[in-house]
């Protein structure tokens, strides 16, 4: 086990220095974009001079590589500091109202949660479905379910996922007004109101995610039901169902964790599109709103979890691996 | 009500109770209750309930439209009338304006609404280091006196008759003295709804404030939620699918869509909003005044109502007063669209043919680059050729607007004449997006500010509209309308206020369920 110990640590090293190459992209990205901060939140209104205010105001007239280091150095410390829009906020009061300051973590938080929550509720269907699917499909290959079941799935991971929302507002929204368009949900909402809500979200990112899952599956089982053991399996007279299940299942886990932790981590990073089409008050939204107004910490705390999501779902998915193979957990 | 005339209404304002009482119709009809759902764009994760910062719809709505109060108010009928001031009174120079506070108002959390509040909350926009968009207003005042707990006396630097108007502003709301603070953090206010929940950016509920003095007149639903809706697909599904009872902006392209609803009422009125081209006047070609007639005579600005706006809205006459202003020239003769014009006054400017550049974005307003490549087109036969440069949304208004010689623009109007006059045509004010100096225009404009006789301010007004539509730099094809959506379930008093979107944005508090 000492060598699993140290694959985690030396990953974790490894996601801590990608954190840091991804905080100099997203900061340059941003900074490259045309616009900055002061011009966007004043629009029409932007006078040279309350820009200038503005930008001195928020330190944004220091050089961006002096601006960089202070937010790096208040990042190492914990503090991924106040929101642009909540600095200038005190400073239209004219006076420190004091005490409450909003933090980026405080504008954060709630949102994530929300996320997790819909990430949760998407992963709770498509995952089971995506399995159960790819060993139907892998029992039955090459029959009439199986081809309809791949065209399906693989003309929904090739649709944009708008789109998909839009067919599944049409039919489950408007046409038929079983689940609501809208998934307003907010805090003290009872768990059934807000799964029913969060629902139509759930189901198009099932829809974005299932086919991989389900191909990587049936593919995994497949590729083992060649191997001499399956046949021995078969030869002894085992139903095709318990070959599977029992036999193959087990050695196919390691591709089939895999692609799973990846498609949990798109279930985090990729809700932006869908949060913003279903009006869902998570991350993905504030992200969008953030970039907008060139709300540069809050748009780098987003990456950030979104990096940190990745890596830590994909650590999670070579250590499960591991320990789903005996050969790789007790090499020689 | 027309038989009080406009010079005593302008001179000394009578509180709204009075006015109704010369026979308002309908309002006895309104049922109380329910739970309205309003789904609006233009929410930020900024927003708060500080009235200095509040620049979008949402916040708007929520603050001015059911939380806050003004001291003044403008009636879905576009008159001016009391909110918290019950009465006002001017000196005849304009200078000095003495208002009557109206009593037994309480704020939210109990405290007595007096001279106090008033003075405290117009004094926030000029505190030190404050940036108000009110602050001009606000600054003019060069002395507030309290004569007792009820009555108070403001001097302004120079004659002001639509001062009142001023204090109508959404900016302009009343917050409890001492307790600003806490009354931002929390929205106290004196509104027709308390806030229960506020999630900036996401959702506010707010809940119908028992014993409010506007009393069984305005705010008939016991409670109301305001969703933040900014995607505007999502908002106009919402509204199909009963998610929301009203929403705001709907979208043009897809309005077809909810008028074959039979749930959905469409809501449009034509407003002060407004869509430009304006010239930097102190640029060539743009100095040549023969040169701005003939561009002015190049747009066909019918067409751009059917295809950019898809009939929302009206042509508009080359000058900033839209129909929600009191004295808007209606019969000002129109700049229409005429090449051989064109041509005759490239002439008289010595002229065979121009070439000009047009800078244009989406961010100017929406479809403002398919504008200007329909202008593009229509000035081409008068001997004119518009070369549209497209430039980025992000930034357009700090590194286009007031740049470029020519560009697109949008101006959402002011309740006044003279406060949208000074705020983008007179002399030297920073947002004088035409360079416009134009000395008679000056000095009616500054006439026309201290003038208290109604009918005088008219004749100037429409001189200043007609010297603008004349020889102006700027370009005005056209008045958006603002069109908003509700449920077929929703009713109003049959009068809709044309200031801003949602019913002047109390849409919470004129509207009930039937």
């Amino acid at each position: 086990m000492a060598g699993l110990l140290g694959i985690i640590l030396q990953r974790l090293l490894l996601g801590i220095a990608t954190l840091f190459a991804v905080s100099i992209i997203i900061f340059v990205a941003v900074n490259a974009l045309p616009g900055d901060f002061a011009q966007s939140i004043l629009g029409q209104g932007a006078t040279p001079e309350a820009v200038e205010a503005i930008r001195n105001q928020l330190g944004l007239n220091e050089s961006p590589p002096t601006r960089y280091f202070k937010w790096l150095l208040g990042a190492v410390q914990g503090d991924l500091g106040i929101p642009m829009s909540q600095a200038l906020f005190q400073s239209f009061t004219g006076s420190s109202t004091g005490g409450d300051v909003v933090t980026v973590f405080d504008q954060i938080i709630p949102r994530l949660k929300n996320t997790m929550f819909l990430a949760g509720v998407s992963a709770a269907i498509s995952v089971p479905l995506a399995v159960t699917l790819g060993i139907l499909t892998a029992l039955f290959r090459n029959t009439a379910f199986d081809k309809a079941m791949n065209v399906s799935t693989l003309s929904a991971i090739s649709s944009p996922e708008f789109f998909l929302a839009y067919i599944l507002i049409l039919f489950l929204a408007v046409l038929n007004p079983v689940f609501p368009s809208l998934s307003n949900i907010f805090p003290g909402m009872e768990f059934g109101d807000r799964l029913n809500k969060t629902m139509l979200p759930a189901l198009t990112l099932t829809l974005a995610v299932t086919a991989q899952m389900m191909r990587m599956t049936r593919a995994a089982i497949i590729n083992l039901l060649a191997s001499p053991y399956i046949e021995m399996a078969r030869l002894k007279g085992l139903s095709p169902m318990r070959v599977i299940v029992k036999h193959a299942l087990p050695n196919a886990l390691a591709p089939i964790i895999t692609v799973v932790a990846l498609n949990l981590a798109y279930l985090v990073t990729g809700v932006v599109v869908v949060e913003v089409v279903f009006v869902y008050p998570g991350i993905g939204q504030l992200f969008v709103d953030s970039v907008k107004i060139r709300d540069i910490p809050v748009v780098q705390a987003c990456c950030l979890i979104f990096a940190a999501v990745y890596i830590l779902l994909n650590l999670t998915a070579d250590v499960l691996s591991i320990i789903s193979n005996p050969r790789l957990r007790h090499p020689k | 009500m027309s038989q009080i005339s406009r010079r005593s209404l302008l001179k000394t304002g009578v509180a709204a109770g009075v006015l109704s009482a010369t026979g308002l119709p309908l309002r006895a009809q309104a049922k109380k209750g329910g739970r309205l759902r309003l789904g609006i764009a233009g929410a930020n994760t900024s927003d708060s309930w500080d009235g200095r910062t509040h620049s979008d719809s949402y916040m708007i709505m929520c603050a001015h439209g059911a939380v806050f109060d003004c001291l003044t108010e403008i009636g879905a009928d576009g008159q001016l009338k009391g909110e918290l001031a019950e009465s006002w009174e001017a000196s005849a120079d304009a200078k000095t304006w003495t208002f009557k506070l109206r009593q037994g108002v309480t704020f939210h959390n109990g405290k007595a609404f007096g001279a106090d509040d008033v003075i405290e909350s117009l004094g926030m926009h000029t505190a030190e280091g404050a940036k108000s968009a009110a602050k001009p207003i606000i600054s003019a005042i060069t002395e507030m006196k309290k004569i007792n707990d009820h009555e108070i006396q403001m001097t302004l630097e120079a004659g002001n008759a639509d001062f009142p108007f001023l204090l109508s502003d959404y900016h302009i709301l009343m917050f409890p003295a001492g307790q600003v603070d806490e009354a931002i953090a929390k929205g106290i206010g004196t509104g027709l709804y308390q806030v229960e929940t506020f999630d900036p950016g996401v959702r506010f509920v707010g809940k119908r404030f028992p014993n409010h003095y506007k009393g069984d007149n305005a705010g008939h639903f016991d409670e109301v939620e305001v969703i933040a809706i900014n995607d505007s697909s999502a908002r106009m599904n919402a509204l199909m699918t009963g998610q929301v009872d009203a929403v705001n902006r709907v979208d043009v392209k897809t309005e077809a869509l909810l008028k074959a609803n039979p749930m959905v009422t469409i809501m449009e009125v034509t407003g002060n909003q407004h869509f430009t081209f304006p010239m930097l006047t102190a640029n060539a070609p743009f100095d040549n005044m023969n040169v701005r007639k003939a561009l002015k005579h190049g747009i066909n600005r019918e067409e751009l109502v059917n295809k950019i706006l898809q009939g929302h809205g009206q042509v508009a006459n080359d000058h900033p007063i839209g129909p929600a202003n009191q004295y808007y020239a209606a019969d000002l003769e129109q700049n229409s669209y005429d090449p051989d014009k064109s041509k005759f006054y490239l002439k008289e400017a010595g002229l065979d043919s121009l070439s000009v550049d047009l800078s244009a974005a989406n961010a100017a307003f929406p479809g403002a680059v398919d504008a200007a490549q329909l202008y593009q087109a229509s000035a081409k036969s008068g001997g004119i050729n518009i070369n549209v440069v497209q430039e980025p949304d992000d930034g357009y208004w700090s590194n286009v607007w007031l740049k470029k010689s020519w560009c697109a623009c949008y101006w959402s109007g002011r309740a006044t004449e003279d406060w949208m006059f000074s705020s983008a045509y007179e002399a030297g004010v920073p947002w004088n997006d035409t360079g416009w100096e134009n000395a008679r225009f000056q000095e009616l404009l500054l006439a026309a500010r201290a003038e208290l006789d109604s009918a005088k301010r008219r004749e100037q007004y429409t001189e200043m509209q007609s010297l603008m539509s004349k020889e102006g730099g700027t370009v005005v094809p056209m008045y958006a309308n603002y069109v908003d959506a509700h449920s077929s379930k929703l009713t109003n008093s049959g009068t809709t206020g044309n200031v801003f979107q949602m019913d002047s944005s109390r849409f919470m508090e004129r509207w009930w369920f039937a």
